[in-house]
């Protein structure tokens, strides 16, 4: 079996600051980290491969310093991992992000006729914590022709070219089936990610990672980075903190007594039953 | 202070103090309450290769030394040195193996050893004989192609929970410790079993059981070295596993003093935080102090004996001493700089006190480690004046 997790790097922090001029993030100083549902991944890639079998490959699409996160993730049990990264990515929305994973899943995969060029599972985060579109995972399988189920929670089981999986929704989950090759975005309850070993981080550290370039895995220019992306970020802002309010502190038989009187002050009262 | 570590050694010590962080000070205090043996922490640390670190390569190991254990224990040890024990009382067990084993034993156990599929447990110690190693009375008779074991070995840790047993046990009665003989046992052999787990002190997640062998039949190939070496096996194993207890012992009065310290800026008295008072300044200096010295002797000791340094038993002696000695003095001061909530179980450091105790006991009591030092000295100035 064939797996694929696309992870991505994020800046390890909610308080980034942002550059007003560009709108874009200020990551100089602020350590990166793999954006935390994609670690979620690629524990369920290992833990497919320790029961199934399998290669997992990790891709990311960012700059050379994202090579980093690639080498995380193999300390973390993945095989081996390849940066996609080229100039020509520059400015991508989550569309354009999309087309560029799905030309590289399909790369990867080797065999330009099979569908998603081979790969069996391609696996990822439901959302990164900078960005939180949730729409890249979709996107790679619309652009792969194949299906895509989100906020897995479980993978029950695989068998004969078929997938059953427990997608988690606002109040219990839904059991799908659907066939393989397929796209799954997993939320954290799918497992717990185990913490790396010397063997995975001696192997990161000597591991090569290739880069892919556009070239590589034959995308057309017009559907990347910035010409490839009809959406544009206007305007990034810290939304004004909800002002106001009062506190009541000490005992709840004195704090409810004086709630109650500032309530009636405020000519709301509360009907006694 | 730079103690040149390797980029490998660095990443094992990483790892360590990361799995002490996430895995175990969290359910320290829970542990220390229940005396539960840590299993999933030992699952973790299996799975992150730290069983590894020390056991040649040839092995399954990463063919590290006592130095690369030292660094796990301490950095365990930090967040509670009764779980790093686990891992701790199995380099011991697994140490006589790598030293004294054949080819076909550490074949056998070696690569679950580094696996940390199973544990391994060291029984020397009997109701009579603590600091007097030499008057053991579990006999080893042979008999044909097995020995049987008859005796009782006393406060072993991993006991029970091991699955392999070096045991020291006489085969010659009559030559007394020269009769002596270090013979492997399982868990599961007919004729061994355990006591009631200890109720200790300190400690208290890791496992301390009474070994019962009762016409315990073991084959013969299960004797390590030769008949009549168990002395020396023994000897030997506990000179290089030493700076294991010290590391123990220093990973506690770090845990310690880092509490103190960040105890001390946060609680306030007389309008100030407590750490700006010279009372507290100068005894958090002395504590840090001590604890770089203990961590300087013992690195040095487990250095010495990965580079094969003939005869190291004294200095693995000085730095049990030393770091058992600072981690004692420097628990209690930490207990005392948090004052009446250092006493409460609330906090940390009341268990790291009662933890640091034992290291000062056990694998050889501090008064034997003098006499091992002293009986050093004066060999060497004997020696000196021939």
């Amino acid at each position: 079996m064939k797996i694929i997790v696309c992870i991505k790097q994020v800046p390890d922090t909610t308080n980034v600051r942002i550059n007003p001029e560009t709108n874009t993030l200020v990551r100089e100083g602020v350590q990166s980290i793999i954006n935390p549902f994609d670690v979620y991944a690629i524990e369920e890639a290992v833990r497919l491969k320790e029961k199934h079998g399998a290669t997992v490959t990790v891709i990311t699409m960012g700059p050379p310093q994202a090579a980093e996160a690639l080498r995380e993730a193999i300390s973390l049990g993945a095989d081996d991992a390849r940066l996609v990264s080229d100039r020509a990515f520059a400015g991508a929305d989550t569309l354009a992000t999309a087309y560029a994973l799905s030309c590289a899943v399909r790369h990867l995969g080797g065999d330009a006729k099979a569908p998603a060029g081979g790969v069996d599972v391609i696996l990822m985060g439901r959302q990164a914590i900078d960005g939180d579109t949730g729409q890249v995972g979709p996107g790679v399988a619309e652009n792969l022709d194949i299906s895509h189920v989100t906020d897995i929670r479980k993978i029950e089981e695989i068998k004969d070219g078929r997938i059953v999986v427990e997608r988690l929704l606002e109040e219990g989950y839904a059991r799908i089936a659907a066939r393989l090759p397929v796209v799954l975005t997993v939320v954290k309850e799918i497992n717990t990610p185990r913490l790396p070993s010397l063997k995975g981080k001696l192997a990161a550290k000597k591991a090569e990672i290739p880069v892919l370039k556009a070239s590589d895995i034959g995308a057309d220019p017009e559907r990347l980075g910035l010409n490839g992306s009809p959406t544009q970020v206007m305007k990034i802002f810290t939304p004004p903190k909800p002002g106001g309010g009062k506190k009541f502190t000490g005992e709840p038989a004195e704090t409810v007594g004086a709630f109650l009187t500032e309530l009636a002050a405020a000519g709301i009262t509360i009907r006694k039953r | 202070m730079n103690y040149f570590l390797t980029d490998d050694q660095k990443m094992i010590k990483d790892l360590a103090a990361q799995i002490a962080r996430e895995k175990i000070a969290p359910i320290a205090a829970e542990l220390d309450e229940s005396q539960q043996f840590p299993w999933d922490v030992v699952k973790t640390l299996a799975q992150s290769d730290l069983f590894r670190v020390f056991i040649p390569t040839e092995y399954e190991g990463l063919g590290g030394g006592m130095f690369e254990m030292c660094l796990v224990v301490e950095e365990l040890s930090r967040a509670c040195s009764g779980i790093a024990l686990a891992y701790a009382a199995s380099g011991l067990g697994t140490i006589p193996i790598i030293l004294f084993g054949n080819e076909e034993q550490k074949k056998k156990y070696l690569p679950r050893l580094a696996a940390g599929e199973i544990l391994a447990a060291f029984g020397l110690t009997e109701p009579g004989a603590g600091s007097d190693a030499a008057g053991i009375k579990t006999t080893a008779k042979p008999d044909g192609d097995s020995f049987v074991i008859n005796g009782t070995k006393q406060w072993i840790t991993n006991g029970g929970e091991a699955a392999i047993y070096t045991l020291i046990a006489l085969t010659d009665p009559a030559r007394g410790v020269r009769g002596s003989s270090a013979i492997l046992v399982d868990k599961d052999h007919p004729g061994f079993t355990f006591g009631k787990k200890e109720n200790k002190m300190g400690i208290r997640a890791s496992a301390t059981r009474e070994l019962v062998f009762q016409d315990c039949r073991v084959p013969k190939t299960n004797l390590l070295a030769k008949e009549g070496m168990g002395f020396l096996v023994a000897m030997k194993t506990l000179d290089q596993s030493r700076p294991g207890v010290a590391s123990q012992a220093l990973g506690i009065a770090q845990g310690a003093l880092d509490k103190a310290v960040e105890y001390s800026r946060e609680r306030h008295q007389f309008g100030k935080p407590i750490s700006a008072f010279q009372g507290i300044q100068f005894m958090l200096a002395d504590m840090a102090t001590q604890v770089e010295a203990a961590r300087s002797l013992t690195y040095a000791a487990a250095r010495s004996i990965d580079a094969g340094e003939k005869d190291v038993s004294r200095l693995s002696a000085m730095a049990k001493v030393f770091a058992s000695d600072t981690a004692m003095k420097v628990t209690t001061d930490a207990v005392q700089v948090l004052g009446g909530y250092g006493y409460m179980k609330d906090y940390p450091v009341e268990k790291m006190m009662r933890d640091a105790k034992i290291t000062q006991i056990y694998e050889g009591t501090n008064q034997i480690q003098r006499e091992v030092i002293a009986l050093g000295l004066i060999k060497e100035s004997v020696r000196g004046k021939k």
